[in-house]
């Protein structure tokens, strides 16, 4: 039975059409993925289904069902029953979709009475119970601020399940989100949407996250949707090439240290006018045909749809540059190029008049790190661990509290300009808006030979005239890393460097990486959350939980072995494309405060294996060989 | 003929061709360019900076200041210090009544004993004086001027608009319509008062029978002044230690921020009482630092303008230094530090450029508060020099205009209508400045 009908719904933004004729539908109980990268259009679908387009934009024409009533058709004052009501939404970000002055509890309250008539204190506590918040009879009467992350969005399912809705848009539910806190978050809405037979628009930029939540997939590309399958047959074969290509440029432990298969060129502009298809220019097999007739919708299975001109498109591999395995790595030297020993990084917790500390933040907590030239060492862990703090520690940005960082055998303090250089996360907020490419990139060196750099990572030495408004998120990253290796340094750190990156331009920041590395000799140290990527890109892993270091190994050994409790939770919840659920280890509850951090082992409160010695005293170092370690009580 | 420059004469002249040549450096900046692009887009910003215009051209006549050479023997000038301004007006400046009369009137505004006639409103010097005996004619006259008067301004108009048209097929991006319909309206206005003032005092005399058209027109670079020259005293200021305390922190901010907590904890008004009355004495015990009386108002003008600096800094200082903060943790700003560039520099290179939006809308929103900041102050009397004729002193006299019976409206009607037109245009081109530098409302 067919729930929602979405009939050729187009957005309009001036002369953009950011949405453009999409077309699908969500049965009852079905939990329907949109995916796609950043600009296709997928949250504006969402926006457009319950009405709530912002200002500038507006539905141009389409029409959408919901079990019978003609959504477009209704007064406002009718759309505002369904909005909550029949269809319920959860957003991205938890933490500015509660209101900070209200108690989560009255924010409830306050659904309840809009859509239930009235707010039955016992109904708010069955609503917590019913979303996973532990000791929901307290927790209602905290404010937002009090809640982590994922406690937030847990408040915020609740709210969206306050109306009893038929349907529930969650529009990248889990992108905020810690690996371990993201599990959580899923396996309750994949238990809520069976429990209560609850539809399910979900919109996301993860095909792990598809792989592991959706009955049925949509595939968006510049507006339109290029495909629609079941999910079994579409991870099985995907058809469109986009879909294909996408697949493709995901890392994974398959592609170790192999140049990943990338999307060249960029997503078109909404205010493009197509004759063909969109991703045309993009595509490695595109026909003439391809240039000047929109493609029509053709089923190679039953149920499976997809938009496209070719014949055969199952039979198209990941095609064009695709993966070329690299020489084998020379052996790891001996003498490593930067060792830090013991290194602590404390905040001072101030309070009073005088500003006395009263406490201090443990960001880092006696951090043993040893990298050598051209290689790489993944440090992996959750957000609030200390992993960005260390980095800014060894570069010198940070003072240090104790412990040493030495540089080529020789202790450093203070900047090392020469040796050391970062990437950082945000390709924004990393370029100064008011220098031109060519500044930006001399701001090392002065003399640095700007069109030279701009090769090296893949731009044209045209570009160095230009500002950096001018360029994408991954062109960003690009001049970000050109500036860094204008003074020649041996090791780069890396602070998430494609964790605000879609998909397909990840994957060519990822080959950068690699290339510069084979080229240069480079030493990194890769900062991040991201595991397909450390897969992809690390010789050594070390595994950090709150300010310590919770196992180290080489990549094979941590990846494929891991024996923290810890390491194995992360793992697990990486959602994995296969979609097939095994037996996960899950880890319940947040991670703690680094100002007062558990008694005996950190991990202890969350671990399913904690014992009575776990909270008596940190476990000392485990060795597994020669280069694995943990810090486990339990390391076998 | 001796020119004479004043302190603000100068200051002022500096302002401008520091705007000229801030304006043609802006046009290499590419951001720069993108943003004021977008305020010369914007019909609002351009018909108010047109407005704009016009009233900083009369404050520049009125600051071309000469002293008159004394007809006779030798190398003497005249005590008073003369404008450009005063020597076009010369007509209404030396037309003066005996008293108050109202706008475009031939009788005083009073009864006076008229010998051998016994009371009655006397005929004035100057005002309508052409007609003779033949006040039938009057309103006839009047009509006539104004038609004739609008034919002037039609073709000033006609002409600023041949000679503009270049330009506007130079720059065919910029909102020229707004700006011509603008100077349409303007050239009517001035025109008919062109027009009527050759006759009439059009907006009627003041007390001791000035032309208040001339009193206007002469407040205009009174409220000019304070309202650039206050800012340029205080934006170093605000500039300097905004940008140390957001970016030092520790020491350096709390020692900044206990100092403007505590100035601003001041009443504001009292701090300036405090400071103009303790200037006053200087000045007036050191009466042979100054040539001239209008040396000596220029140096009271120059002095609020430092003290009313000096007292409002505080709020650029802390918005500054908010974004300073920001900014510091901004990651261009560590991958600077990364790579060993030097905190000066960091500054000049990365803080400077990203927080002028914000110095750029602090000062147009800042002038027309000043403007209204003069007129109050004035108006208690801790303003300018009593001489000086300025809108809040003409407020100040209106005090006792509006207690007569009949009322004596027209004084302050013009201040508030020139002052009101200055602010608005002021505030409407601020919010179109504001718009199009604030980073936030860029795409």
């Amino acid at each position: 039975m067919t729930l929602l009908s979405v009939r050729d719904l187009r957005v309009a933004i001036g002369a953009a059409r950011p949405v453009d004729g999409v077309s699908f539908e969500i049965g009852a109980g079905e939990t329907f993925a949109l995916v796609g990268e950043s600009g296709c259009g997928k949250s504006l679908t969402a926006l457009a289904l319950m009405r709530l387009l912002p200002e500038a934009a507006r539905i141009a024409g389409g029409a959408v069902q919901l079990a019978g009533t003609d959504l477009f058709a209704l007064p406002e004052a009718r759309m505002r029953e369904v909005r909550g009501g029949r269809i319920g939404m959860i957003f991205q970000e938890p933490a500015t979709s509660l209101n900070p002055v209200m108690t989560v509890g009255s924010q409830i309250a306050e659904a309840l009475r809009l859509h239930a008539g009235s707010a039955d204190p016992r109904r708010i506590v069955e609503l917590f119970a019913a979303v996973g918040i532990p000791d929901p009879e307290r927790r209602a009467d905290e404010y937002p601020f009090q809640m982590s992350g994922g406690m937030k969005q847990r408040v915020m399912i609740a709210m969206a399940l306050a109306g009893e809705p038929e349907l529930l848009i969650a529009d990248e539910p889990t992108t905020a989100l810690d690996v371990t806190i993201q599990a959580q978050v899923l396996d309750l809405l994949a238990r809520l949407a069976k429990e209560r037979g609850m539809a399910m628009l979900l919109i996301t930029h993860d095909l792990g996250v598809v792989a592991r939540m959706a009955d049925r997939v949509g595939v968006m590309y510049a507006g339109e949707l290029v495909e629609i399958a079941p999910r079994a047959a579409f991870f099985a074969r995907p058809a469109h090439p986009y879909a294909q290509r996408l697949f493709a440029a995901l890392p994974d432990t398959a592609s170790r240290r192999t140049r990943l298969a990338t999307i060249p060129g960029s997503v078109p502009n909404p205010a493009e006018r197509h004759a063909g298809c969109r991703f045309v220019s993009r595509c490695a097999a595109a026909l003439p045909v391809c240039g000047t007739v929109p493609p029509p919708w053709r089923e190679p299975a039953p149920g499976h749809r997809v938009r496209c001109h070719l014949e055969a498109v199952a039979k198209i591999g990941a095609g064009g540059t695709a993966p070329t395995a690299t020489a084998e790595q020379p052996p790891p030297p001996a003498e490593p190029l930067l060792e830090t020993h013991a290194l602590k990084v404390h905040f001072p917790i101030r309070r009073g008049v005088l500003q006395r500390a009263v406490g201090w933040v443990r960001a880092v907590d006696g951090v043993d790190l040893s990298i050598a030239a051209g290689r790489t060492l993944a440090l992996v862990g959750e957000s609030g661990c200390g992993k960005t703090t260390v980095g800014k520690a060894i570069l010198g940005l940070q003072p240090v509290t104790s412990g040493t960082v030495k540089l080529l055998g020789r202790v450093r303090e203070g900047l090392a300009p020469g040796e050391m250089q970062m990437v950082f996360q945000d390709p924004f907020g990393s370029l100064n808006p008011r220098l031109s490419i060519d500044a930006i990139v001399r701001e090392g060196r002065p003399d640095a030979d700007v069109p030279a750099l701009l090769r090296q990572v893949g731009l044209a030495p045209e570009m160095a005239a230009r500002y950096p408004h001018e360029f994408s998120g991954g062109q960003r990253q690009r001049i970000a890393i050109a500036r860094a290796l204008a003074v020649a340094p041996r090791l780069l750190i890396c602070d998430e460097p494609t964790s605000a990156l879609d998909v397909s331009v990840q994957a060519q920041i990822l080959n950068l990486l690699l290339d510069l590395q084979e080229r240069l000799g480079l030493a990194y140290l890769f900062i991040t959350h991201n595991i397909a990527a450390v897969e992809f890109l690390a010789h050594e892993v070390a595994v950090m939980y709150l300010g310590r270091i919770v196992e180290q190994g080489t990549a094979e050994e941590v990846l494929e072995n891991p024996r923290h409790p810890y390491t194995q939770a992360l793992l697990a919840a990486v959602p994995k494309l296969t979609g097939t659920v095994g037996e996960r280890l899950l880890v319940s509850g947040d991670p703690p405060s680094p100002a007062h951090p558990p008694s005996g082992c950190h991990f202890h409160p969350r671990c399913p294996r904690a014992a009575a010695r776990c909270h008596a005293a940190y476990p000392a170092t485990a060795v597994i060989s020669a280069t694995h370690w943990v810090r486990c009580y339990f390391p076998d | 003929m001796k020119f004479v420059l004043l302190w603000s004469d100068a200051l002022f002249f500096l302002l401008v061709v520091t705007a000229i040549v801030g304006g043609l450096w802006a046009r290499r900046i590419e951001h720069l360019r993108v943003s004021w692009r977008r305020v010369g887009q914007s019909r609002v910003a351009m018909a108010a900076a047109t407005l704009l215009v016009a009233f900083v051209a009369v404050a520049l006549l009125d600051s071309l200041h000469y002293r008159e050479r004394l007809p006779g023997e030798g190398e003497n000038y005249a005590v008073e210090v003369r404008s450009a301004l005063d020597a076009l007006l010369a007509g209404l400046r030396t037309r003066t009544e005996k008293t108050y009369s109202a706008p475009l009137a031939t009788h005083s505004f009073a009864k006076e004993t008229i010998e051998g006639e016994g009371r009655d409103f006397p005929r004035l010097k100057y005002g309508g004086a052409h007609l003779g005996d033949e006040l039938g004619r009057h309103e006839m006259d009047i009509a006539l001027r104004a038609v004739q008067g609008l034919a002037l301004g039609l073709i000033a108009w006609l002409a600023l608009w041949l000679a503009g048209a270049p330009l506007r097929r130079r720059a065919t991006h910029l909102a020229w319509e707004a700006v011509f319909a603008t100077l349409f309206a303007l050239c009517l206005v001035s025109g008919v008062a062109a027009a009527l003032a050759g006759g009439y005092h059009v907006l009627g005399t003041d007390k001791v029978g000035q032309d208040v058209l001339y009193l206007t027109l002469k407040s205009i670079r009174t409220g000019l002044l304070i309202g650039t020259l206050t800012t340029l005293i205080m934006l170093p200021a605000a500039l300097f230690l905004g940008i140390l305390a957001g970016y030092a922190g520790g020491w350096v901010d709390d020692v900044i921020q206990y100092l403007y907590t505590t100035l601003n904890s001041i009443p504001g008004v009292l701090l300036i009482a405090a400071a103009v009355l303790m200037m006053q004495v200087v000045i007036d015990t050191h009466p042979d630092w100054f040539a001239t009386a209008a040396e000596r108002a220029d140096a009271r003008l120059i002095a609020l303008c430092a003290i009313l600096g000096i007292t409002s800094w505080t709020g650029l200082c802390r918005l500054l230094r908010g974004e300073t903060l920001k900014l510091r943790e901004l990651e261009y700003v560590q991958a600077a530090r990364a790579l060993g560039v030097s905190s000066l520099r960091i500054l000049t290179r990365h803080i400077l450029p990203n927080v002028m939006h914000i110095v750029m809308i602090a000062i147009v929103m800042d002038f027309s508060g000043l403007v209204l900041a003069e007129a109050v102050l004035s108006y208690v009397g801790i303003g300018v020099d009593p001489n000086t004729i300025s809108f809040g002193t003409m407020i100040n006299t209106a005090r006792m205009e509006l207690a007569r019976e009949p009322m004596v409206w027209w004084s302050l009607a013009s201040a508030f209508v020139f002052m009101f037109a200055l602010v608005l245009a002021a505030n409407l081109f601020a919010d179109a400045v504001r718009d199009a530098f604030d980073p936030r409302g860029a795409r």
